[in-house]
């Protein structure tokens, strides 16, 4: 006799003798017949009473469209960066303490170095797999900060950023910042030579704040610069406060998404209303676990086969060396190409000075983030859009804003390039006057062209009504009851037929008919 | 996807998926062995990658060939409450309001009270630096301070030949990171090239040995790049590497490309009774990147 029991999951009714309904929760008489899946749930319900939550969880629906998976990249990068920065804190010493290394690289032997950097040498040569760790992280790093970038591009172009979104953008954008900041502070922990470097025009940039430079400068470094607190002060920056500010962050970014649920492209079948796309279990769970191992595996590729920030051939850091070709990671790039590019002014009234590095460090940064973030509420004044939207447009639908979202990323784009300026005069044998020249006119006219350009082709391709990426569908005409021409769809069953475009959109018989395959 | 042809297809996908999860142990496997035999960074990157990929291949592969792909469409609900739910709130919030709005004066007084906590509140955070006070100003370098090399060793004029640089500290620097920073100096022998010497900077010299401060009035990397030849226009200049400015030696280092908006300070030079370079004072303006109050 099979003895299911009542709700246990399935979609018969109870069968059995005795069953008398919730109450019975003993199983006396025999062994449970009720499988793990059932009893689980059960035993967290009794408890906790979430199985209306858990069953909205299931059956979440989430769009399948390739360009939302750049937001689950940049969350899936940072668990392995939680993953991997937490082996690594089992090795690294952030201490600037002078130590003489013995160990096992041998160009090194001998060298007097940081405690600091030389547990970062042994992370890579003596510690099993800590080579592959570190890389990993690294790479992760980079991943982490290029996926943020990408979705934010995805959901600026798209305009989902629009009500009811405008706080998650605006913890987005929180999220890139503390990204950035995390970057900084993870490679500045080995104190070799490039990343002392950094950490040096790092303080000149906190000193040039007017007013409160020296004060910020000596209480951030514990003193003058090298100061000896900033590495055990950054490592707990980089391990615990910003790690921390992130995951809340992060959490109340996918809280919100959950509840507000996500956007989606217009098309045949989508509506304001409705959610298209895959349920959580068991389709789009297992697909985006799928996303995660895939993200981890080529994150082990780099790290074991593209060797990055290798410390031990810059050497410990000595505050009177450098070496050329000093280039911070990527997403610190535009800051450095804006400090190289930032005509050399400083501004002296009254005896107070304000340093050339305050205008391209600290104000374009500051204009760059306070902009972002206000975007959502700029925008609506524009256009004086103030409806919730839970449909996104294409972004040649909106010429003016892709446009200038195409020029904004001209002109981060030549600040970044501006960050290689001795790499491209060595290379292409120009002079860096030459080149710093091109590219201060460049970082203005090619924004300018880039928006006209963009806003161009939009309006154009807007107008030609082309849509490249969207598979044609077909149609049935048939002619109703009254006369007027019908159009249905009869490639996906069961879709309502409710197509903003076509739609049963009733044609009147004398006009000029166009028999449309396609949404259009 | 119907017929006949239907569980075959379902089967040869069901095999993919279980290849890849084979696979998928094997390179776990192997990863461990390397593991045992002592490890090698590429083997453990392409192992892990192995491992890691055909797991994820796998699980895509499932879910893609084996689970329902038709896509769903579930109502999206609204964002807002009800209005009742609206005014529910609005109710809670006002019901006993006045037992708090009405009270002013003790309103008035909490936020004194937090405010004179705030304040105090700050003081802790002074501990963590020194007040900048001089630090900024001035250097360990002073009158008679011998410029000495990394190693310690005093330098006389005849260690540098002409068109060479040499990176000197004041005396007495040792290990300290602080003074190694902030007191470094490059020694450049200019030999017989003609310089723009400043006002009240004639004697400042020694021969044709001068020293300028090695940090960058940009943003404090060390000017470590010297191009003694060169045409005219590019003889004698000190490059900073990290954002290129550029220093005319011969012009009071004057700078002469790139963001740097200020000279690099010159140290003044003299010998003393044994024929070793010294200091004749500390310099006589802040050397490195600008802050507000630096004049």
């Amino acid at each position: 006799v099979t003895r299911l029991r009542r709700g246990a999951g399935s979609d018969q009714p109870a069968k059995g003798e005795g069953e008398a309904g919730p109450a019975d929760r003993t199983t006396k008489g025999g062994p449970p017949r009720v499988g793990i899946v059932s009893r689980v749930p059960r035993w967290v319900d009794d408890r906790l009473g979430v199985s209306n939550f858990a069953r909205s969880a299931l059956d979440k629906v989430f769009p399948d469209h390739w360009s939302f998976m750049f937001g689950e990249l940049a969350f899936y990068s940072f668990l392995l960066l939680v993953v991997t920065g937490i082996y690594l804190t089992f090795f690294f010493a952030p201490s600037e303490r002078a130590v003489v290394y013995h160990g096992t690289y041998v160009p090194l032997r001998g060298v007097q170095m940081s405690e600091a950097y030389k547990s970062v040498i042994d992370i890579s040569f003596k510690v099993k797999a800590g080579m592959v760790m570190r890389q990993m992280h690294h790479w992760a790093a980079l991943v982490f900060l290029g996926a943020i970038v990408v979705h934010v591009c995805r959901v600026f172009f798209t305009g989902g950023f629009r009500r009811p979104r405008e706080i998650n953008w605006v913890i987005g954008v929180g999220l890139l910042l503390l990204g950035i900041v995390n970057g900084f502070a993870g490679y500045s922990l080995p104190d070799d030579l490039l990343s002392g470097t950094g950490l040096r025009i790092a303080n000149a940039i906190i000193l040039s704040i007017p007013f409160l430079g020296p004060w910020l400068g000596s209480l951030l470094f514990g003193g003058e610069f090298p100061a000896s607190s900033i590495l055990s002060r950054l490592y707990i920056v980089h391990v615990l406060i910003v790690p921390a500010l992130i995951a809340g962050l992060l959490g109340a970014h996918l809280a919100i998404l959950w509840r507000q649920k996500h956007t989606d492209f217009p098309g045949r079948g989508k509506s304001e209303d409705t959610i298209t796309g895959s349920r959580m279990w068991p389709t789009y769970g297992m697909k985006s676990t799928g996303l995660l191992f895939a993200l981890c595996a080529f994150m082990a590729l780099l790290a074991g086969l593209a060797q990055i920030n290798p410390i031990w051939l810059y050497g410990p850091y000595n505050p009177a060396a450098v070496s050329a070709g000093s280039q911070p990671d990527w997403y610190m790039g535009w800051l450095d190409g804006a400090l190289r590019m930032f005509p050399n002014v400083e501004i002296r009234l009254f005896h107070i000075t304000i340093s050339n590095l305050f205008f391209p460090a600290v104000v374009l940064p500051g204009i760059t983030f306070t902009m972002l973030a206000l975007w959502p509420w700029l925008e609506a004044r524009l256009t004086h859009d103030h409806e919730p939207h839970n449909l996104l447009d294409r972004p040649r639908d909106r010429p003016v804003r892709t446009g200038l979202g195409a020029a904004t990323l001209a002109f981060y784009s030549i600040l970044l390039v501006g960050s290689a300026t001795d790499i491209l005069a060595t290379t292409f044998h120009l002079s860096f006057n030459t080149i710093i020249r091109m590219l201060q006119v460049a970082v203005f006219a090619v924004p300018v062209m880039t928006f006209f350009v963009v806003r161009r082709v939009c309006r154009d391709l807007s107008r030609a009504r082309v849509r490249p990426i969207r598979q044609p569908g077909s149609a049935v005409i048939r002619r109703d009851a009254e006369g007027r021409i019908v159009a249905d769809h009869v490639d996906e069953p069961g879709s309502p037929a409710d197509d903003e475009n076509l739609g049963a959109d009733p044609v009147r018989p004398n006009k000029d008919i166009r028999i449309r395959a396609g949404n259009d | 996807v119907s017929g006949a042809d239907g569980p075959s297809d379902e089967a040869r996908a069901e095999r993919r998926v279980a290849v890849c999860f084979g696979l998928s142990v094997v390179a776990g496997l192997g990863l461990t062995l390397v593991y045992v035999l002592g490890g090698q960074p590429q083997a453990e990157g392409g192992l892990l990658f192995l491992a890691l990929g055909f797991l994820g291949l796998g699980l895509v592969l499932w879910g893609k060939e084996l689970l329902p792909n038709d896509p769903v469409t579930a109502p999206r609900g609204s964002h807002e409450s009800s209005s009742g739910d609206r005014e529910g709130v609005e109710e809670a919030f006002t019901r006993d309001q006045d037992g708090i709005f009405r009270r002013t004066f003790l309103l008035k007084m909490l936020l004194l009270a937090g405010g004179s906590l705030g304040v105090a509140a700050l003081f802790p955070i002074a501990s963590l630096g020194p007040t900048p006070g001089r630090a900024l100003k001035h250097t360990s370098w002073a009158k008679g301070k011998r410029l000495v090399q990394e190693n310690g060793t005093p330098v006389r004029p005849s260690d540098v030949g002409v068109d060479n640089i040499l990176t000197v500290f004041p005396e007495g620097t040792g290990d300290d990171p602080q003074i190694q920073s902030d007191s470094q100096v490059v020694l450049i022998n200019l030999g017989s090239a003609k310089q723009a010497v400043r006002k009240g900077r004639a004697t400042w010299a020694v021969g044709g040995l001068v020293a300028y401060s090695k940090i960058c009035t940009h943003a404090g990397c060390p000017v470590g790049l010297y191009q003694a030849q060169g045409s005219a226009r590019s003889a004698h200049h000190l490059l900073c590497p990290c954002h290129q400015s550029t220093f005319d030696v011969l012009d009071g280092c004057r700078p002469v490309f790139g963001p740097a908006a200020r000279s690099l300070p010159q140290l003044p030079l003299a010998l003393d009774d044994q024929g070793y370079l010294v200091a004749q004072s500390d310099f006589t303006e802040p050397v490195g990147p600008s802050y507000w109050n630096r004049t």
